[in-house]
């Protein structure tokens, strides 16, 4: 042991004293997951996307920091037609792509850099389409811009028109996702010439504040400041993603100022980061909600009234304090506190197992025993469903339903939880992809998304509630799409096809010495403002 | 020697076969479909899934879909990840010399110390040394690897500071892959103390996977000298007044050496199971830690090529082992 101790000493030692050559300003960010690649386009994760649409792209349009309101990024301006079926977007000009070893832009970003990055998602024949065997463009498809962009047309070398099929307010914010993120035509042209196109992928060239300067697969990424940035300059001069999947070992390395800020720490460290002289810790309400669904097709879970009365047999809070050790509070809606049109003059359901259990006689329901389905996976909505699902077990037991807890592989419970003959009501979640009430009320609520394939897990399918939905999304006033998600929510509370249980907290634990970092709602992690103190 | 390899090899082959079947179903006996994985929550249409199912050929029947995996292997083709779409055998090479590097470490570690302490608690059987080494031994082997890993963790980075926390090398040396060995790479590099902190990275990690194998490997010594010593020679070479230095180190120990390295060779698959929790609390990038991520995000190109190249190694060692032993014991070639 002594003897092991000494080689320890001895290998810390020479790695500390003679460490730390003189270094430019550098910020490691613990990440939790390797990036899948560094084209935005093809994944979905969100680790990939800070990894590359944050800080090595830019959009037309992004969201402004902290926040879900878009605002002019690539594009300075944009105008939209009366009939909302046009929009014409002035571009940025003067913006630099960046270099790398073997490409040095020749010219600045312009609108055929525009064209370049949707058309190769939208069409099958484009040339890089395909760029990589095997690739698709998944979030493109699952926003339905296959539908809905008609033709894009460049109307100068600075002004670009999106011609659309239907008028869709959301769709400012659907082209702020990483998605449409800008690539460089000529950087794609150069890399067909060198027989090199998966480059596209691995040696990534954009506008961003940080350039790409190499990835060692599951380990490291690193990124230098992009000194020609057209936004303000970035105020570290590297940015390192020092890749840790395990949430303990992550809080280890910022403990040990191996790194400077690290994503999703457990629920259990929180009161522990807390006390911490070294550390500091941001927090956000989430933009996400954790739900059980009702199969509203099946008796008696198709009478609202049933559904109601089981609402009121939960005791939400418990749940939050169990499961969420209080990181997080209790939804009474089926969207988020934090997102506009949030209708707050709703009043949830109380807590009343007396109450509810009259209601339940007085719909004939007795002896009712039921499923709930526990997901097998941590989301951020729901740390752990198996726990959740206990409590509302004994909660249920409390009025009089049997409840049996089923749970399944993940693949297979996203799979089998869509099937409309579903027995049992299912624990699940949804988190935000771009701040837009429809991306949760229109995806998990519509009665299109009822139909196979979609993601309404309740089946339900109301028409008053599915036309105002239709009706919002095709107004671009903000103001009466507001009126109109708040009808919807008062729709949704009346006819209850979930229980909404939680909204959750968002931790950012970091060294004290971090500043200007901005917490994201939609759970993006962005250095472009951050900065280290001495 | 050349027939006694040769017919090592032929064995070889029905082995190697029979372990692409098995990797093959392993992914597809697991309940889940990659296309809907990818999904998520969202959700995917019955015609999309149709498309990408088709796109990526698991709409064919399996044993088309395994006889096409056979076809390309024999062309060297392992396929391409379903999820960063790279090629499997690129990955597998940018990863594996961590995992080999880590193992070595661990292997030497765990037969360094086991080996000597086997022999010591042979020797004095019965003795508080033999008592506290083989309890000690007892207690590695139902280590629970993650506990373990992160408690060291705790305790020698968080607490007392003495070596990192994880990962393979300070990020403040940056130089390129030569040969993918950090050790060996810190030295090219030629940057200062770039050498002392790869070996500061890799000692808690190998030292967590060096456990199982070497409680194994000092049991095993330990039975394997007691069963050697109670033999006839031995007694005979003790009684011509032999030295007992000469007794154990030449008589006994070559002896006992032949089912310690059948056991050395077999904790290569153990270190392989170890390696995967092991990369996986130390941010070892490794294909332990690719497997895990594979295997749950039903990656199938990854998962049933990165199993055979693994199961490969492990054959391509057992058959080292195999060869060591006609080396040791030329009885055992000339059968």
């Amino acid at each position: 042991m002594k003897m092991l101790s000494r080689i320890l000493i001895a290998a810390s030692a020479l790695a500390m004293t003679t460490a730390m050559p003189a270094l430019a300003k550098t910020f490691v960010y613990c990440s939790e997951a390797s990036p899948e690649g560094f084209d935005p386009a093809p994944y979905t994760a969100g680790g990939t996307f800070d990894a590359s649409a944050h800080p090595i792209y830019n959009r037309l349009v992004e969201f402004k920091k902290g926040t879900t309101e878009v605002e002019p990024a690539l594009a300075e301006s944009w105008e939209v037609s009366p009939d909302g079926l046009e929009y014409t977007f002035k571009l940025r000009q003067g913006v630099k792509f960046h270099s790398n070893e073997k490409f040095t832009p020749s010219r600045d970003f312009n609108a055929d850099d525009v064209i370049f990055s949707y058309q190769r998602q939208a069409s099958a024949d484009h040339p890089w389409n395909q760029y990589i065997a095997g690739i698709t463009y998944e979030y493109y498809n699952s926003m339905e811009m296959p539908s809905l962009i008609k033709d894009i047309v460049k109307v100068d070398d600075y002004t670009v028109k999106f011609v659309l099929t239907r008028p869709e307010a959301p769709f400012l914010a659907n082209i702020a996702m990483p998605f449409a993120s800008i690539v460089s035509a000529e950087y794609a042209d150069m890399l067909d010439k060198a027989g090199t196109k998966e480059d596209l992928n691995n040696a990534p060239i954009g506008t961003g504040p940080f350039k790409f300067v190499a990835y060692q697969k599951d380990a490291v990424i690193r990124y230098a400041k992009n000194a020609d940035y057209w936004g303000p300059a970035p105020k570290i001069d590297d940015l390192v993603f020092a890749i840790t999947p395990d949430a303990a070992v992550r809080l280890q390395k910022l403990k040990a100022g191996e790194c400077q800020l690290m994503p999703y720490p457990a629920p259990a460290d929180i009161a522990a980061i807390k006390e911490d002289p070294n550390l500091k810790m941001d927090e956000q309400a989430g933009l996400n909600v954790g739900y059980l669904a009702y199969n509203t097709t099946q008796a008696p879970f198709d009478n609202p009234k049933v559904r109601k009365a089981l609402n009121m047999a939960l005791n939400k809070q418990a749940i939050i304090d169990a499961v969420f050790q209080g990181a997080g509070q209790v939804a009474k809606n089926p969207i988020p506190p934090t997102m506009w049109s949030y209708n707050d003059a709703i009043a949830d359901d109380v807590y009343d197992p007396v109450a509810a259990k009259a209601a339940l006689e007085a719909e004939g329901v007795k002896d009712l025993s039921m499923k709930i389905w526990a997901m097998p996976v941590q989301r951020p909505y729901m740390p752990n469903a198996k726990r959740a699902a206990e409590l509302m077990q004994e909660d249920f037991a409390k009025v009089g339903v049997k409840v049996e807890i089923v749970s399944y592989e993940w693949g297979e419970y996203l799979d089998k939880s869509m099937e409309p003959g579903r027995d049992g009501a299912v624990i699940l979640g949804w988190t935000g992809d771009n701040g837009d009430p429809d991306n949760f009320m229109g995806v998990l609520l519509s009665c299109a998304s009822a139909q196979p394939g979609g993601a309404n897990r309740a089946f339900w399918c109301n028409q008053e509630f599915s036309d105002i939905l239709s009706k919002a999304k095709q107004t671009s006033d903000v103001a009466e799409r507001t009126k109109l998600y708040e009808q919807a929510q008062v729709i949704f509370k009346d006819q209850a096809p979930w229980a909404t249980l939680d909204h959750s907290t968002q931790y950012v634990p970091m060294a004290k010495n971090v500043t200007g970092f901005v917490m994201s709602p939609l759970g993006d992690f962005t250095f472009d403002t951050v900065d280290v103190t001495e | 020697m050349i027939r006694f390899i040769l017919s090592k090899l032929l064995y070889l082959v029905p082995t190697f076969l029979g372990i692409t079947l098995i990797a093959f179903s392993f992914v597809r006996i697991l309940p889940g479909d990659p296309v809907l994985l990818m999904a998520g929550e969202r959700g995917i249409s019955p015609e999309r899934h149709a498309e990408l199912s088709a796109q990526l050929g698991f709409d064919r029947p399996l044993w088309v879909q395994y006889f096409d995996f056979l076809g390309r292997l024999f062309h060297g083709d392992l396929g391409n990840s379903l999820v960063t779409k790279k090629p499997v055998m690129a990955e597998f090479l940018t990863l594996f010399p961590a995992t080999v590097e880590l193992g070595l470490v661990a292997i030497l570690i765990a037969t360094l110390i086991g080996v000597p302490v086997g022999v010591l608690a042979a020797i004095k059987r019965g003795s508080w040394f033999d008592q506290v080494s083989m309890t000690a031994a007892l207690v590695g082997f139902s280590m629970p690897i993650f506990w373990w890993g992160l408690l060291l963790i705790i305790f020698f980075s968080g607490i007392l500071g003495w070596t990192p926390v994880s990962g393979r090398i300070s990020l403040v040396y940056f130089f390129p892959d030569v040969t993918g060995f950090m050790l060996i790479d810190s030295l090219i590099s030629g940057q200062k103390g770039a050498f002392g902190s790869a070996l500061s990275h890799l000692i808690l990690p190998s030292v967590v996977l060096a456990t199982i194998p070497l409680a194994v490997i000092a049991r095993q010594t330990r039975s394997a000298m007691l069963e050697v010593m109670g033999e006839d020679y031995v007694r005979t070479a003790r009684a011509k007044g032999m030295p007992p230095s000469r007794v154990i180190g030449v008589h006994a120990l070559r002896n006992a050496m032949i089912p310690v390295i059948t056991t050395i060779g077999l904790q290569i698959g153990v270190l392989m199971a170890g390696a995967i929790l092991t990369e996986t609390i130390f941010s070892w990038p490794g294909i332990g830690k690719w497997m895990i991520d594979s295997i749950s995000r039903r990656d199938y190109p990854v998962v049933q090529s990165g199993l055979l190249l693994i199961a490969g190694l492990v054959m391509l060692v057992n058959l080292l082992v195999d060869l060591t032993y006609g080396l040791i014991n030329p009885r055992i070639r000339h059968k």
